[in-house]
């Protein structure tokens, strides 16, 4: 167990999106870093929807390459369709969606690994963490490798102890046609580390050569210059099109009619799944008045005839999935290429982890991404790098990265995950965020590229970039601010022509920008000739942070008056049955999420606002166990 | 954190036949049983909870009062500490003297209000329900009893919960319209959005305005009479006051000159001040006089101008007048049994004819009329109905303005165009705001409504 060549610095169990990261940040801050998969050719996987982005997510994603990591550079360089969503809303909630070709993301992943200094790549299936006195000491693989080292990441996503259900037939898989990892669960409730049971579905593929395009109706992406990640030049993408189609009341009658052998209804699914994801089945049953569920047909790459059938996930026997398909539009004579199953798997309680993402039971034990109760592969890549860069920043000593929620969504996140009681798998919304209008995809280099550069994950040239940008908008607020404009004939037909009311007094071209209508753009190319600064971010940034000022200081206001509560620590050994006052319920909830500061407690349900009251004083008065 | 015990007179002094004294915390049990020998041998401590035993109360040998002792423990009690309750007689020298006799043995006074303190401490009530409590403490009248007991049991609560129900879905249908943008939803009209968020509005206001009535209800009304001397301004109050005799107390008033008289219209204190200055009659103390009913017409809540039927009106009545126009005011035209010298429509100028009332105090014409008036301008014409009503105090008061304004600022981006992650913004933090005054925070509130309303999941 001491050879040299089997000990590292970090462990990261599991190779799709949470471990990909995880491994690239502990090896990118020069960490020895193993990555171990149950099976090398399914690297960074897309098992369900080939796409990334969505409202909220792509916040997600904006953030973690803000930070360094590795996610939107690969959607960048493998997307085949881009679409802006909630086009028509303010900055704060539009997002980016992207369909990608599944197999080129998988290969440039592996490429990007397989290239990283520090980074070895392995197949193999971990049977037992090897602890020491609550102290991660390394892994056991199944046939009986050992590997030491100081920190592991768990990234197992549907591994543990996965069962793949289609009907009324089983089968143990990690996904299907993959090995599960059988005895790692075990492991883990050994160390103390519990464990629930979740499940998730994904719907069939079909021949794009059985599919009647011509009854459904076309979903092109955007063709304007555009990326997810902060270090690439915008550039037009690829636009493949995805499809639309409707099911209808046959489809409905199938299902209803074979309900009793939809696995939800029969029995042999009983865990909770993500409601954000139901089932054809499920939707069927729940909403009966609906005459019709939208399907989007979606491209699962280029090189190949598979299309994904967003809308369609189905448990049910495959012969019934088949009959569902043909009743609907455009798909009567569709071919399934492969059916769609529910998969169910075991996660941990993600109350058991401190916020860096280690466990509070086990010292150098990380967890990140699907088996923290977690859905998407956005919300599973950025755990995987605040697990992987927590880790290393232990094994250097230095203090842990910490994001909050006032300036993440991946703060947000992280909080949620461990003060919420979550009953279903976690998806990102931007809803879940109280300060949306500051966390923007636009401005997440301003906010975060601060701890990448600390931390060493972004480079000096990049942090210098966004330092630059900065810079450049505080100038262009203070030249916009004393820009005077005259109300002469010339001034107020450009105004008109812009669409904006004409000047009776001068005004500062700052004020004119209030106005909604009006454009920063056209704005400087005609009042301006004096502007060195080219970077059209730099105008974006500005224009944002003018028009929506008030909301932008109101939301900067509530912070200020909630940092308070966020400040005030709660001491880790604390008993909070023996603090007297508060309710028996919020005595119980707190014991179990053990929050760290009293606006974490604030947020578990169940902890009203006078229990907060409660606990400020007993905490001020010194009461503590 | 309350290790010590306290104790207190729980009735009003001097006010009941019987007197109840009460001590809570840990040594109330050992402290009553210092001083109280039951008739039956009993020890308080071996009394089950919510019992009650008979005997005396012994300073060393000397009786000091027959009391009836009931024992409340831990933690059903209203403090969720053990509670013995004194019941003793009415005089208050005896009472005086079992309060020193517990103090002696190891309480202490408790300070106002401490009771409901602790009760809120110890977990056994919420905010809203300790500030109601209060409320009961300090109740005057029967009805103000009445709306406070309302409160505690929780129609607040349920109001402000319908509230912020209709709040919460229509913050709802905003958010799926964003976070589902993707989704086929069918979110409800703007338009709609926009008449459910005036309703919203609408119960605030209503809700604000309940906290006004709350505090005539609770303080009472403060009328104050004003008029130059021997226009009849102590026969008007004598008679008003004698009609209610049966409930007057005689109170000095604060300052030497004035007089203070408490009636009670329909369970509603009214206090009269009748400004005195003016009594005297000389011409440079007319001039105080004149000061001072103006100070004291500021105080008021409502101000009865006397004028004398048979005298033609002066300056210091028309100054009067115009300072009292600010508030409620009810010109009373004195003496109409006497022949008019008084010119109406000078009056009328400055005041509406609705509430000029003629009366005679002497010959009691009018009084009905004038009191019929008082009650239409403070609460309002339609009868009151306690049971009905929904009273908030200061704090509520203040939190709910803070929702109203959060509402309206919402209405202005909504009417301003702005997307919908503005407006939103505001009404949740209304939904904050209104969650705070019953103690719910947000939750996943308004991702479950999400699920539970719309069908998602293309």
């Amino acid at each position: 167990m001491d050879d040299l060549k089997n000990k590292y610095d970090v462990i990261v169990v599991g190779a799709g999106h949470a471990g990909c990261e995880a491994a690239l940040a502990s090896a990118r801050l020069n960490l020895k870093t193993l990555l171990l998969t149950i099976n090398i050719d399914k690297i960074a996987l897309m098992p369900c929807n080939p796409a990334i982005g969505g409202v909220g997510k792509s916040q997600l994603v904006s953030e973690l390459d803000a930070l360094g990591g590795q996610m939107a550079k690969v959607a960048d360089d493998t997307l085949i369709q881009l679409k802006v969503l909630n086009k028509s809303k303010g900055p704060a909630v539009q997002s980016l969606r992207a369909q990608i070709d599944k197999k080129c993301y998988e290969i440039e992943m592996k490429k990007i690994l397989e290239n990283c200094k520090n980074l070895i790549l392995r197949q193999g299936t971990v049977s037992d963490i090897l602890i020491k006195n609550n102290k991660v000491t390394g892994v056991e693989l199944e046939g009986g490798n050992f590997f030491c080292c100081h920190a592991v990441i768990i990234a197992a996503g549907t591994f543990l102890r996965g069962r793949i259900i289609i009907g009324d037939k089983e089968y143990k898989a990690g996904r299907m046609g993959e090995y599960p990892s059988m005895n790692l669960t075990r492991s883990l409730n050994n160390a103390g580390i519990k464990t629930g049971r979740y499940q998730t579905a994904t719907p069939p593929r079909i021949d794009k050569r059985s599919i009647d395009f011509s009854k459904t109706v076309e979903q092109p992406g955007e063709s304007i210059p555009m990326t997810f990640s902060f270090w690439k030049d915008k550039k037009i993408h690829l636009n493949i099109s995805s499809f639309l189609t409707y099911t209808n009341k046959k489809t409905h009658e199938i299902i209803a009619h074979n309900i009793d052998k939809s696995p939800i209804r029969s029995g042999i699914i009983n865990t909770h799944g993500p409601r954000h994801c139901p089932s054809i089945d499920r939707k069927v049953i729940n909403f009966p008045e609906k005459n019709r569920h939208p399907i989007f047909i979606e491209p699962e790459g280029k090189n190949t005839n598979e299309m994904y059938l967003q809308g369609l996930t189905t448990s049910m026997p495959v012969e019934l999935q088949q009959q569902i398909i043909n009743s609907v539009e455009g798909l009567e004579n569709a071919r399934i290429i492969r059916p769609g199953y529910a998969v169910e798997y075991d996660y941990i309680y993600p109350n058991q982890l401190h916020l860096t993402l280690e466990s509070k039971t086990v010292e150098n034990l990380f967890f990140a991404g699907q088996i923290n109760g977690t859905s998407g592969y956005e919300e599973a890549a950025v755990q995987g790098f605040i697990a992987g860069t927590n880790a290393s920043l232990k094994i250097f000593g230095k203090p842990p990265l910490v994001l909050t929620r006032e300036e993440s969504y991946i703060g947000v996140l992280i909080d949620d995950l461990i003060t919420k009681e979550l009953l279903e798998p976690y998806r990102m919304y931007t809803s879940r965020a109280e300060y949306r209008l500051l966390l923007r995809s636009d401005n997440a280099d301003l906010r975060l590229s601060k701890y990448g550069y600390k931390t060493g994950l972004l480079s000096k040239k990049q942090y210098e970039k966004v330092l630059k940008k900065e810079k450049d908008m505080k100038f262009l607020e203070g030249y916009l601010k004393n820009k005077i404009i005259f109300p002469n004939i010339q001034n107020n037909r450009f105004l008109k022509d812009m669409g904006s009311s004409i000047l009776d007094v001068p005004a500062t071209l700052y004020q004119i920008l209030k106005r909604p209508e009006t454009d920063i753009f056209k704005l400087i190319g005609n009042f301006c000739n004096d502007i060195y600064i080219k970077d059209p971010e730099v105008f974006n940034q500005t224009e944002i942070n003018i028009k929506y000022e008030g909301y932008i200081l109101k939301q900067i206001e509530e912070i200020k008056k909630y940092s308070n509560l966020e400040k005030i620590t709660i001491p880790q050994n604390i008993d909070f049955f023996k603090i007297r006052g508060l309710t028996y319920e919020a005595q119980d909830k707190l014991n179990t999420v053990k929050p760290n500061t009293l606006g974490q407690a604030s947020r578990i349900a169940g902890v009203s606002p006078a229990d907060i009251s409660i606990l400020l004083i007993s905490l001020k008065s010194g009461v503590k166990k | 954190m309350n290790d010590d015990t306290i104790a207190a007179l729980a009735t009003r002094a001097g006010e009941a036949a019987v007197n109840i004294i009460k001590i809570s915390g840990k040594e109330s049990i050992n402290i009553a049983e210092k001083i109280f020998k039951s008739k039956s041998n009993k020890k308080i401590c071996d009394l089950r909870t919510y019992k009650i035993i008979y005997g005396n109360i012994f300073d060393k040998n000397k009786i000091i009062d027959e009391v009836l002792v009931s024992v409340m423990k831990a933690p059903k009690s209203y403090t969720r500490e053990d509670i013995v309750e004194i019941n003793c007689h009415g005089g208050m020298v005896a009472v005086n003297k079992i309060l020193e006799l517990i103090i002696e043995n190891g309480a202490r006074l408790a300070e106002p209000g401490e009771f409901t303190k602790r009760a809120f401490l110890n977990g056994r009530i919420d905010l809203s329900q300790a500030e109601a409590v209060i409320d009961i403490i300090n109740a005057k009248t029967i009805n103000s009893l009445k709306i406070a007991a309302n409160n505690l049991s929780g129609s607040l609560k349920n109001e402000i919960k319908n509230i912020r129900k209709k709040l919460l879905d229509i913050i709802v249908e905003i958010e799926a319209s964003i976070d589902f943008i993707e989704e086929d939803l069918e979110i409800i009209p703007y338009k709609k959005m926009r008449k459910d968020i005036n309703e919203v509005h609408e119960n605030l206001i209503e809700l604000i305005k309940s906290e006004e009535k709350g505090e005539i209800i609770k303080n009472g009304i403060k009328i104050t009479i004003a008029g130059k001397p021997n226009v009849g301004k102590s026969s008007l109050l004598n008679l008003i006051v004698k009609k209610e005799k049966s409930i007057v107390t005689h109170i000095p008033g604060t300052t030497r000159d004035a007089i203070d008289e408490i009636i009670y219209m329909d369970g509603i204190p009214v206090t009269i001040t009748d400004t005195a200055g003016i009594r005297k009659s000389k011409n440079y103390i007319e001039k105080i006089g004149v000061k001072k009913s103006i100070s004291e017409i500021e105080k008021a809540d409502i101000i009865i101008v006397i004028l004398d039927n048979s005298k033609e009106i002066s300056d210091e009545d028309i100054e009067i007048i115009k300072k009292s126009k600010e508030k409620k005011v009810v010109i009373c035209i004195n003496k109409i049994d006497k022949r008019s010298k008084i010119k109406k429509e000078k009056i009328e100028e400055y005041i509406k004819k609705e509430n000029i009332i003629e009366i005679s105090a002497t010959k009691r014409i009018g009084i009905e009329k004038l009191e019929k008036k008082i009650k239409d301008l403070t609460i309002g014409k339609e009868k009151f109905e306690i049971e009905e009503k929904i009273i908030i105090n200061k704090r509520q008061k203040i939190s709910i303005e803070k929702a109203k304004i959060e509402i309206e600022n919402a209405q202005k981006a909504f009417d301003l165009k702005l997307s919908e992650e503005f407006p939103v913004i505001e009404l949740r933090a209304a939904y904050n705001t209104l969650g705070e005054i019953i103690g719910e925070n947000t939750g996943e509130d308004i991702l479950n409504g999400i699920f539970r309303k719309f069908c998602i999941g293309k």
